[in-house]
């Protein structure tokens, strides 16, 4: 360490002594939350519906933020019922927007805990917590590239982020686009897909409607020979694929058989999950549980991450992503055996450490949730 | 059940399931219910009591320099509100917000910063200490003799079950300088001056250990209030040392005066070791029951004294939300009507006058109270059945 930077840490620590046991920046919260240093929130500035189960929502992020690159996610938290969850969502404002502001564009899931109340509750003016921009699912600065997006439904965001950083800077290279959604009023971002390809010749898209009314029978999904026909040189363009896992798989499966596999780059919302075997059984959990309090017995089903069988049970472990990259959730085992979603493999060696984000019971188990790894 | 004759009360097996599952049913219900407005309540208290830390600071701060101009009658009016704020600050901290975050009653809401796992409170004795004095070894043997160390905190004699000793004559005048320096007598707690001067090596290290945690702990909070903090009024730093030195000395005695409520005035149990034996939960709960006394008050009140007011429904659930004593105070009085249990509350001249009075009397020897610390309670057997049969 520099002698400046050890005199400058050395200050901050005499700064600090004055709000000891706390920080100074824990009265700084008292005047602007956007100023502490401790910990990162936001302050939603606006919501805006971009179709009837699609919000974006913009975000002013506290002063810890470092700028995201385009493609990147953020882990946002939000109070419900006194209970504090976290997800991930793609940032799908361009890092070049001049004003601090970053946007979050939230569909409604089925069954979705937190993407509803995001949807419909968050009010203007609230803060919630905030990670720092993460993930891999950018596009190199430093090689040219010729991009071929295949997005579904809030899949866009990540795509939108870059579209619209080339579109400010004015570099926008030939982007090709090809965009699912079940509906013409289901496409989100419909509106500024069009009017960049208005503004410039190097970006098209295209947008498939799987469900539309009058469209053709059964679900218009993506194939080989559609791709073809939108998308002639698909075979000379790099993909970055975003969307459910069945697109993922199939882009990825079309690109592998080609000998390009190398090309595609993909962004998941959730974990990639192997398919069970249908005689797989759950069973009976048990978490342990912090304190005195007694142990909390529920049931698992076989393909119901324990993280969620315990928030159904109206336990809060901690946790982060969701999906299998934080190890914020990670817990050990203490009899019993559960199977890795992603992976398939059961684990039952007492003591080892379970994501219990994408792990679910394989027989009946006990969980330990007060200690954490 | 053997573990049951030595409770001084003669409960029926049944009943005493009876009465474990309703206190269960109280418990989760009240857990079942904690939504948004408990999570509103704990955040404003933290940012009152932030607030008013550093409005209070300033205050004295400002006052203390005025004092020495022309403003001296403003000076001393600042300096005397911001003195009695910053006690209340520190006491709101300590009580009705560090004992209960660390408590784990607000772990639910899953927020890094308000966690029983983070906390450090405004206070000499380091977190991690008083979490295994007070949650796991008060908490666990309240009131049992030869296990709990808060019956008389090792030092007073506050029961005829302690066998006596000269030196408990002077017993009225620590007691008093407990009273004064009460938040050096909770960091010293957990250190053991048996164990650093013929313990094995092991324990001694231990104590060492145990020590340094509170020396660098206590460094850090004496620095703030009679270092750093007076060192911005300049010259009028000593007003504004003495100004903290009576901030803190006012938390000081009344987190000693509440707390001494908890479990010593007249009527609370104390219990033989053998009592813990095969003790179920039911018994478990009885035994927390007649082991605290709870203080009648005002809402004001109860927030001041950090819902310790309620001790009785705070040694039955100790990780529920503080704010959530007061209602269930009522299910309990409840419960121990319809059971004829006694319920130990009174207003805070009562409670406070008979704990001081016990540690007047008892720093003589003799007195004569049972293992009961009161009358025996006879639970009537037909009434019980009654009340089994309804």
């Amino acid at each position: 360490m520099s002698l400046t930077a050890r005199s400058s840490a050395v200050a901050r620590e005499i700064v600090n002594l004055f709000a000891t046991p706390l920080r100074v920046s824990h009265y700084v919260e008292l005047v602007n939350p956007l100023w502490t240093s401790h910990r990162l929130q936001a302050r939603v500035e606006d919501v805006r519906d971009e179709t009837a189960d699609a919000r974006t929502i913009t975000l002013r992020p506290g002063r810890n933020w470092r700028r995201h690159r385009a493609g990147q996610h953020v882990r946002v938290g939000l109070s419900i019922d006194g209970k504090r969850y976290t997800r991930t969502y793609s940032i799908s404002s361009s890092p070049e927007r001049r004003d601090g502001c970053i946007t979050i564009t939230v569909k409604i899931l089925d069954g979705g805990r937190m993407s509803g109340h995001l949807v419909r509750k968050l009010a203007v003016g609230s803060y919630v917590p905030l990670g720092l921009p993460q993930g891999d699912f950018v596009v190199p600065e430093a090689r040219p590239v010729r991009p071929l997006f295949i997005t579904a439904g809030s899949g866009i965001t990540p795509a939108m982020s870059m579209l619209r950083t080339w579109n400010i800077i004015g570099n926008m290279p030939d982007v090709k686009h090809v965009h699912y959604a079940p509906h013409s009023y289901d496409v989100i971002f419909g509106n500024e897909m069009r009017q960049i390809a208005g503004a410039t010749r190097r970006y098209r898209s295209e947008v498939v409607l799987t469900r539309e009314i009058g469209g053709p029978p059964g679900e218009n999904h993506f194939s080989a020979e559609q791709l073809e026909g939108l998308c002639p040189d698909w075979a000379d363009r790099e993909v970055w694929v975003c969307g459910p896992q069945d697109l993922i798989d199939a882009v990825e499966a079309h690109y592998h058989a080609a000998g390009l596999a190398g090309q595609v780059h993909s962004e998941r919302f959730r974990a990639a999950l192997v398919e069970l075997d249908p005689d797989a059984e759950g069973g009976a959990v048990t978490f342990v549980t912090q304190g005195d309090g007694p142990d909390v017995h529920t049931n698992g089903a076989a393909a119901t991450p324990l993280l969620r069988v315990a928030e159904d049970a109206g336990l809060n472990p901690e946790h982060g992503c969701r999906m299998g990259i934080c190890h914020t959730c990670d817990v050990p085992l203490v009899s019993g055996s559960v199977r890795d979603l992603r992976t398939g493999a059961v684990i039952d060696e007492a003591g080892s450490s379970v994501q219990i984000c994408t792990a679910a019971a394989a027989s009946d188990c006990v969980i330990d949730l007060c200690t954490t790894n | 059940m053997h573990g049951q004759p030595a409770l001084p009360l003669n409960l029926d097996p049944d009943v005493l399931a009876a009465i474990g599952r309703e206190l269960d049913a109280i418990y989760d219900e009240t857990i079942a219910s904690l939504g948004a407005p408990d999570e509103a309540y704990i955040r404003r208290v933290i940012k009152t009591q932030r607030a008013l830390a550093l409005g209070s600071r300033v205050a004295i701060g400002v006052g203390a320099v005025l004092r020495r101009s022309k403003q001296r009658r403003l000076g001393t009016a600042l300096v005397g509100l911001g003195t009695v704020a910053l006690g209340s600050a520190k006491i709101l901290e300590n009580m009705e917000i560090g004992h209960n975050v660390m408590h784990g009653q607000w772990d639910w809401l899953n927020d890094p910063d308000i966690s029983s796992t983070t906390w450090e409170w405004d206070n000499v004795c380091p977190s991690d200490q008083w979490k295994h004095g007070h949650n796991v070894v008060h908490h666990t043997w309240t009131n049992v003799m030869g296990k709990d160390r808060d019956i008389g905190y090792e030092i007073l004699r506050t029961t005829s079950e302690r066998p006596w000793h000269p030196v408990y004559l002077a017993q009225p005048v620590y007691n008093t300088v407990l009273m004064l320096l009460f938040e050096f007598g909770v960091g010293l707690h957990e250190i053991d001056p048996d164990k650093i001067v013929s313990g094995t090596s092991e324990e001694k290290a231990t104590q060492i250990e145990l020590l340094r945690g509170f020396v660098a702990k206590m460094s850090r909070q004496m620095a703030k209030d009679y270092v750093l903090w007076p060192s911005l009024s300049a010259k009028a730093a000593p007003e504004v040392i003495a100004a903290n030195l009576v901030a803190n000395i006012i938390r000081n005695v009344w987190s000693y005066l509440i707390i001494f409520c908890g479990h010593f005035p007249d009527g609370v149990h104390v219990f033989a070791n053998d009592v813990v034996e095969g003790e179920t939960r039911p018994g478990w709960y009885v035994r927390q029951l007649l082991g605290s006394a709870n203080i009648a008050g005002s809402s004001f009140f109860h927030l001041m004294s950090g819902n310790l007011s309620h001790q009785i429904e705070h040694h039955l659930f100790p990780d529920m939300p503080s704010s959530r004593y007061p209602e269930v105070s009522r299910r309990v009085q409840n419960v121990c009507e319809r059971y004829g249990l006694p319920y130990n509350t009174g207003g805070f001249g009562r409670q406070i006058g008979t704990t001081l009075r016990k540690i007047w009397r008892y720093s003589l020897p003799g007195g004569n109270d049972s293992l009961a610390n009161g009358p025996a309670i006879e639970v009537t057997p037909d009434r019980v059945s009654s009340l089994s049969a309804a």
